[in-house]
């Protein structure tokens, strides 16, 4: 009975310990919860931030202006010589109308702000209009007008008028035009479509993404037209074909040792290798698609490899035992089967260099680049470079626009993300 | 553009010879596939092959070198005392040669020697590219058609190609070590030059960093000192403070989802985590100086303390948040590793969760997290955007968080950015900085990835 | 049929003194389903099971098994692979919590009480219920922790020298201590399997369970090492009450005071050990013991 005591004893013991350990157990549980829980928060935190920052910037402010096309300043001698007219002046039409809409105006100072409530892009869309229709000369019409970024900033109520007017970038006086030509039905917030539509530029409410748009695209395509085929090939190589020996020892090492490699030391290597010594020009996003195409190389590598090594041995026996060649066994039956899931890992791959900026910083793809791209050997931007370049600008407005552009990058990551996950779920296969 | 259109030509050219070779092997047997020893289409593809691999190659070649010996052939048809010109100035006056010939905006009034120049290069380009198309479309056909009339019944068509294949599987696996090798001949060359010019001592123990150098030598202050100490210990602070951020949520993250969270809970929390990891560094940058850096320097001057808006602090908590799933989805694996039977053992003891996880299921798998978090270090160490963004460029020796410090890849950033002069220490320090980062990140992912070899043996 | 009839009847009238209204009813309801021959019940049990049927999300498991666990006795439950009975076993000490779709139905009862009540505390359930399970698993930990480990998450020892106490008793009992005294502070993985076996042992002893469970606790282990653990059973059946899984008829025969074959997740007969292995009562069991399958 000696044993019995001492397992009541036992018992007494544990019972007594048991709330403080429960309590414990409790508060661990809590703990783990509100570490997920801060990750959860941290992951909407920074989806709100950018959102609220960035969905403003799918509008842009427009000021309505009665012009006219006075033919003494864009076609003095009645030519509609299109070379003429492209060269005509264009502003000056902008600035008869402003002056004309507030004829109390008189000084040269209040002038100069007046006339910079416009977007100096206002110029080339009557130079568009005018291009068009050469109908229009002569004739008076209201034009809606992109107006200043400032301008935008103050209808969007990004700036602050309790703030001192000497800090403010619209002045009292311009505020009271604005409030003028609002009360007249002048101004209006219409979609920004020249965010879509136009590359970079000085001016937020002239810039867009479509150059960073084709710079991304063009540089992708060399990167996966390298990684894709390079990665496969030494998946299949490494996992299909090669012999245990030091060189693919090495080579293993190799791969999981870049998988860690730094971005930034990617760019480097480029910017010795592909620009100092071959001679390749900056910026242009053949250097960008080779570069990332090294970095990505290891993720395509890995992925592809747990592919081929989930299609099951017998596959291989089978098709060898009929008298397929090794390369054919692979060619016909173990890379169709090993292919989802190396499209998914090469899915994921181009994600990761989408979303790259350091390597391409250090082969110069951060020049400012206005023009759009029209293929892989053309100067041009990338959107996450864009986002940088954009970050850095001092502008209130291209905060927003900044954020927007981050909105559109993260819905081609998210789309591309969910491609993988759709493709792995489809093809989907248990042994 | 014209690159482009031939390398479709070039493919259509192998199309073409494809079915070529193919219908050449049929035709000498009369249709009969039998007494062929290989496929039709092995015939086809080895004659596709000798169209297009030759023809690339030299393609590739004409490409890699048609700048070298243009910029060569422009430089010789200069006046002579533009010739002799310091190499950084008349790289500048070839830039602005190659600008005026593309129509781009040149920095310089055009003069007449500029203007002939362009021209010259110009037409060189032009006789360049017409050469180029001519000669590869020409070997292309010259190999296409000499492989197609090779081409006999009992030739062993299928060997020839799994060979070629074979050896571009070979070398396309090569290529991660030689991607290695270039990677640190690139930046161990530039690092030699470098500390040619600055002893190696004064690079790794200075407690000074002010890479300014003077453009004109007559400039004051034209030395610069580089002393790397202060972005070793800049580097130091934000990934330790990322570190304190990142592991106790990744971890206890990661533990949660193992060992409590419900099937539902994980298969909807941890995607959105993942989500965590997806995000592009370069947004984590401008979240970091838009939105957390101000707050914490709201919060501190609340509280009555200067904090700068590029601290220390600010970086590196970001950088934590994004390091958490990095951290969470290797611990998670650790912690997956752990056998059920250690855990049967504790809780057929009558341990708790708590009690099981704290004292078997983390000494277990202590060694896998260790190796988890030394390649989150890694990659702390080696992140740019963020500190490029949220960071500051002052070096400053300090353990404050609350101060602005630099790092080691915001300043290989700033000092390849822009334009450079490829022998200038300023210049060449970016890639000592670069060797340092590139032996350190190694050295610690060569540990990491034992140890957690190691580990995953012992469970195996 | 006749026999079931009046067994099941034996039954009712055994749980009437210890049970409430409750389960009677649920046993009336399903005596039909109990196919089970032989004694399940005993004079002195430790642990009493009724109706217990186990589901592994859709898959049952476990069909209708009632059993009752005699004190200071060594049971063994023989069977061929997959039959259910380290699945049941897993039941005595709930176990089975730990997997997420298992789902446990029917009474099993410990010093009177239901030990799937969610009043019953799993912890404490588990203090008196110890388990040793078929892969030695000593923790990653020194021997002195692997042995001190139950004691302190239980909060036993009130110092130093009595955890000492302890744990020199409970290798003692399991006939460890000679072999490792020297070496506490090693870890416990550097053992041999056998000796692994008797750590686990010795660490489930150091709470001072009444009952153990061993879920195949020799399969790992050599014919010495296993001797050694048999001779271990005899040893602690004076002072515990012992449920065994096993794989081998003659260890069940060597070691066991009452036996139980288990077949497809049905308890198809129970008795002395000699009994069913000198004279079995049902067809199925004898064509295992006589080695038909298996």
């Amino acid at each position: 009975m000696n044993n019995l005591q001492q397992h009541n004893d036992t018992m007494a013991r544990v019972q007594q310990g048991l709330n403080q350990r429960y309590r414990n157990e409790k508060r661990f549980r809590r703990v783990g919860l509100s570490a997920i829980m801060s990750g959860l928060i941290f992951v909407s935190f920074l989806f709100i931030t950018i959102f609220a920052n960035g969905y403003t910037a799918f509008q842009q402010t427009y000021l309505k202006l009665d012009v006219v096309f006075d033919p003494a300043l864009i076609a003095p001698l009645g030519m509609t010589d299109p070379d003429i007219l492209s060269a005509a002046n264009y502003g000056g039409l902008v600035k008869a109308a402003m002056r004309e809409m507030f004829p109390s105006v008189t000084s040269r100072r209040e002038k100069k702000t007046l006339y910079k409530l416009v977007s100096t892009g206002a110029v080339y869309q009557l130079r568009e209009m005018v291009m068009l229709d050469p109908a229009l000369i002569g004739t008076k019409k209201s034009v809606w007008l992109v107006a200043d970024d400032d301008v935008d900033m103050l209808i969007k109520e990004h700036i602050d008028l309790n703030a001192v007017e000497s800090d403010r970038r619209i002045k009292n006086n311009q505020l009271e035009w604005i409030r003028l030509l609002q009360k007249n039905g002048r101004v209006e917030k219409r979609f920004n479509s020249t965010f879509f539509t136009a590359g970079d530029s000085r001016e937020p409410e002239l810039s867009g993404i479509k150059g960073a748009v084709y710079g991304s695209f063009f540089t992708l395509l060399i990167c996966l037209a390298i990684a894709f085929p390079v990665g496969v090939a030494a998946a299949v190589y490494l996992e299909e074909f090669a012999s245990k020996n030091r060189w693919t020892d090495l080579i293993e090492v190799n791969i999981n040792n870049l998988a860690a490699v730094p971005s930034i030391v990617f760019g480097l290597l480029g910017l010795a290798v592909f620009i100092n010594f071959f001679g390749l020009p900056r910026s242009v996003p053949l250097v960008g698609g080779l570069v990332l195409a090294l970095m990505t190389l290891p993720t395509i590598i890995i992925a592809s490899r747990a592919a081929l090594k989930s299609v099951p041995p017998s596959i291989r026996e089978a098709a060898l035992g009929v008298g397929a060649s090794p390369m054919q066994t692979v060619t016909h039956h173990v890379l169709p089967l090993a292919m989802p899931g190396m499209l998914t890992g090469t899915i994921i791959g181009m994600a990761q260099a989408l979303g790259e900026t350091a390597p391409l910083l250090m082969i110069g793809m951060v020049a400012f680049i206005v023009d759009i791209p029209g293929g892989p050997f053309d100067p041009s931007a990338v959107l996450p470079v864009q986002v940088y370049l954009w970050a850095d600008s001092p502008e209130r407005a291209f905060v927003e626009r900044t954020s927007a552009a981050i909105m559109v990058l993260l819905a081609f990551l998210i789309s591309m993300n969910l491609l993988a996950v759709w493709l792995r779920k489809k093809f989907e296969r248990r042994w | 553009m014209q690159f482009s259109t031939l390398i479709l030509v070039l493919l259509c050219f192998m199309v073409l010879a494809y079915y070529l070779g193919r219908r050449r092997s049929l035709n000498l047997v009369s249709g009969r596939v039998r007494d062929l020893h290989s496929l039709p289409s092995y015939y086809g593809m080895q004659t596709a092959l000798w169209c297009g691999i030759p023809a690339l190659l030299l393609f590739v070649i004409w490409v890699s070198f048609e700048g070298a010996v243009m910029t060569g052939l422009v430089v010789e048809g200069l006046p002579s005392e533009i010739q002799n010109l310091p190499v950084e100035r008349l790289n500048l006056v070839l830039n602005d040669i190659r600008n005026l010939a593309q129509g781009n905006i040149v920095s310089r009034t055009v003069d007449e020697t500029m203007q002939k120049a362009s021209d010259h290069y110009a037409s060189l380009k032009k006789i360049s590219h017409t050469a180029l198309f001519v000669a590869t479309l020409a070997l292309a056909t010259m190999g296409g058609l000499w492989a197609r009339q090779s081409i006999t019944h009992d030739q062993r068509a299928r060997n020839r190609v799994e060979k070629a294949i074979n050896f571009f599987l070979v070398s396309s696996s090569s290529l991660a070590v030689f991607t290695t090798i270039g990677i640190v001949l690139s930046v161990l060359f530039e690092a030699i030059r470098f500390f040619q010019q600055i002893p190696i001592t004064a690079f790794i123990f200075g407690l000074e960093w002010s890479p300014q150098t003077a453009i004109r030598a007559d400039q004051v202050g034209s030395s610069g000192v580089f002393g790397a100490i202060p972005l070793f210990a800049g580097t130091f602070l934000i990934t330790l403070i990322a570190m304190v951020v990142a592991v106790p949520i990744g971890l206890m993250s990661a533990i949660y989802m193992a060992e409590y969270a419900s099937k539902k809970f994980r298969d909807l929390a941890k995607p959105i985590l993942e989500v965590l990891a997806g995000i592009p560094t370069v947004v984590y940058g401008f979240f970091a100086a838009l939105t957390v850096a101000p707050f914490f320097r709201d919060m501190g001057a609340s509280l009555g303390l200067s904090v700068s808006s590029e601290s220390a602090l600010a970086a590196g908590v970001v950088m934590g948040i994004m390091i958490i799933p990095f951290v969470s989805s290797l611990s998670d694996d650790v912690i997956n590793a752990v056998p059920q039977s250690m855990r049967d053992g504790s809780y057929g003891l009558g341990a708790t969760r708590s009690e099981t996880i704290r004292q078997v299921i983390m000494p277990a798998a202590l060694p896998g997290i260790v190796g988890g978090v030394l390649l989150a270090v890694s990659r702390a160490i080696g992140e740019t955007m963020i500190v490029v963004m949220a960071a500051g460029l002052s070096a400053n020796l300090t353990a404050n968080p609350l101060e602005a410090v630099t790092t080691v890849t915001v300043q290989i950033v700033t000092l390849l950015v822009g334009d450079q002069e490829f022998d200038s220490a300023k210049t060449l320090a970016a890639f000592a900085l670069a060797l340092v980062l590139f032996v350190i990140t190694l050295a610690l992912n060569m540990i990491a990835l034992y140890i957690v070899r190691k580990y995953r043996e012992q469970y195996e | 049929m006749e026999e079931i009839v009046n067994q099941n009847g034996a039954v009712t009238e055994q749980l009437d003194a210890a049970t409430d209204a409750e389960i009677d009813m649920r046993l009336v309801r399903e005596n039909h389903r109990s196919e089970t021959v032989g004694e399940m019940t005993v004079d002195d049990p430790r642990m009493i099971c009724r109706n217990v049927d186990v589901y592994y999300g859709d898959k049952q498991a476990i069909f209708n098994v009632s059993l009752d666990i005699g004190k200071n006795q060594v049971i063994a439950m023989i069977g061929p692979s997959g039959c259910g009975k380290s699945t049941f076993l897993r039941c005595l000490n709930r176990m089975n919590d730990t997997i997420d779709i298992c789902r446990v139905t029917g009474v099993i009862k410990m010093d009177n009480q239901d030990i799937y009540d969610s009043r019953l505390d799993v912890v404490s359930l588990r203090a008196s219920v110890g388990m040793v399970f078929q892969k030695p698993n000593p923790f990653p930990k020194s021997i002195f922790d692997n042995v001190a480990y139950g004691p302190r998450i239980h909060g036993l020892s009130d110092s130093d020298t009595h955890l000492n106490e302890i744990i020199e008793r409970s290798l003692h009992k399991a006939g460890l201590w000679d072999e490792v005294k020297d070496r506490l502070d090693q870890p416990g993985t550097g053992l041999s399997g056998g000796q692994q076996q008797r750590l686990c042992i010795a660490r489930a002893i150091a709470v001072s369970p009444e009952v153990i469970l061993m879920d195949e606790p020799c399969s790992a282990l050599d014919p010495i090492a296993t001797a050694k653990i048999e001779e271990l059973i005899d040893e602690l059946r004076e002072n515990y009450t012992i449920a065994i899984v096993t794989h081998s008829m003659q260890q069940a025969a060597r070691v066991s005071q009452r036996t139980a074959y288990f077949h497809l997740g049905k308890l198809i007969e129970v008795g002395e050990t000699d009994q069913i292995f000198t004279a079995p009562r049902h067809k199925l069991t004898e064509d295992y013991i006589t080695g038909r399958f298996g």
